[in-house]
């Protein structure tokens, strides 16, 4: 395995995190955060796939634009998920 | 017990799903190129429409009235949010001022940020990118505008005026390609004026590519930077 692929499979990792926390978090504005920071890492790795004009719709579209669309509703409600009672987590709520 | 009962047969369902869908791709060769019509585009791109980069070709010239369809279709998104966020009186509301920094920053990068993304969408037919990432790089300089200052408005009138011209623009591009040569959207500077054959590489040549892109990305420019302005205000009780 040389060290290009390593970056890869880190990259990919991280994307898979940040997607998972954007669901957990039940603070909103990080939530977002944690969205477009999967698009990040998503032009990140479409750069490495050699095809950088997608690479750059995604961080000018996902990272930036959708992110503040989120921003922007989240400003006209609530910042935080209401407490409701005890859910259990992700990998059964569904 | 239902939800247990009912939990498992869903994990059942999609386990199986998941495999039958595992083993119809693991006999599929990946990255082989299978079909005719890429390598057709690769073997005649330069001299069919003089553009380097044959992801543009495709685009703009073979594939000119789906990218119409395209913007078509981002005109129509625009006017939705329009209309759904319309109000009779809308101002911004916002109270803090954006920070030294990002004022001061913003102050600096706009310029550049708008350079950026012109230069994105003219050179489309040699570089990487076009309209598309080009407008939207556009519309994040405006973003940050709107961001840094709690008075600052796109100016409204022009950016209509400029969205309006440009979508009648693309059509009359067309419009003139039907007339010289026979068909909708006819790459008329290319085939027919043959401007910039041995020119191939540079800045002019690549017939109506810069131009249907600088349209593309003027228009994608001004209308997601009104979708940006139709958020960002709220309504004002007189």
């Amino acid at each position: 395995m040389n060290c290009i692929s390593c970056i890869e499979y880190i990259i990919v990792a991280i994307m898979i995190i940040s997607a998972i926390l954007a669901v957990e978090w039940k603070d909103l504005l990080a939530a977002a955060v944690g969205m477009a920071a999967v698009s990040l890492f998503a032009s990140i790795l479409f750069f490495m796939l050699q095809a950088p004009d997608v690479a750059m719709t995604e961080a000018a579209i996902g990272a930036a634009l959708s992110g503040a669309v989120f921003i922007f509703a989240i400003k006209r409600t609530r910042r935080f998920e209401t407490e409701e009672e005890e859910k259990p987590g992700w990998w059964m709520r569904w | 017990m239902v939800s247990v009962l009912k939990r498992s047969l869903a994990i059942i369902t999609l386990l199986i799903i998941g495999y039958w869908i595992a083993q119809a791709f693991a006999g599929v060769p990946f990255g082989q190129d299978k079909m005719l019509v890429g390598q057709y585009y690769l073997n005649n791109v330069k001299a069919q429409t003089g553009a380097v980069n044959a992801v543009t070709a495709v685009v703009v010239n073979y594939r000119g009235f789906d990218t119409l369809g395209e913007v078509t279709v981002l005109f129509i998104a625009s006017t939705g949010v329009g209309a759904l966020l319309w109000k009779r009186k809308k101002e911004r509301t916002a109270r803090t001022e954006g920070s030294i920094v990002l004022t001061t920053g913003t102050r600096y990068l706009f310029p550049f940020v708008l350079i950026f993304g012109a230069y994105i969408f003219i050179h489309g037919h040699l570089t990487p990118g076009g309209g598309f990432p080009g407008g939207a790089t556009i519309a994040t300089g405006f973003l940050l505008l709107y961001m840094a200052f709690i008075v600052y408005e796109i100016p409204h009138k022009g950016f209509e005026v400029a969205e309006g011209l440009v979508g009648m623009g693309y059509v009359i591009v067309g419009l003139i390609g039907l007339m010289i040569g026979g068909y909708f959207l006819f790459d008329w500077i290319w085939q027919t004026w043959q401007l910039g054959t041995n020119n191939i590489g540079r800045l002019l040549s690549g017939g109506f590519i810069p131009v249907i892109y600088t349209i593309i990305g003027l228009k994608v420019g001004t209308e997601l930077s009104g979708i940006i302005d139709n958020m960002i205000k709220e309504e004002v009780r007189e």
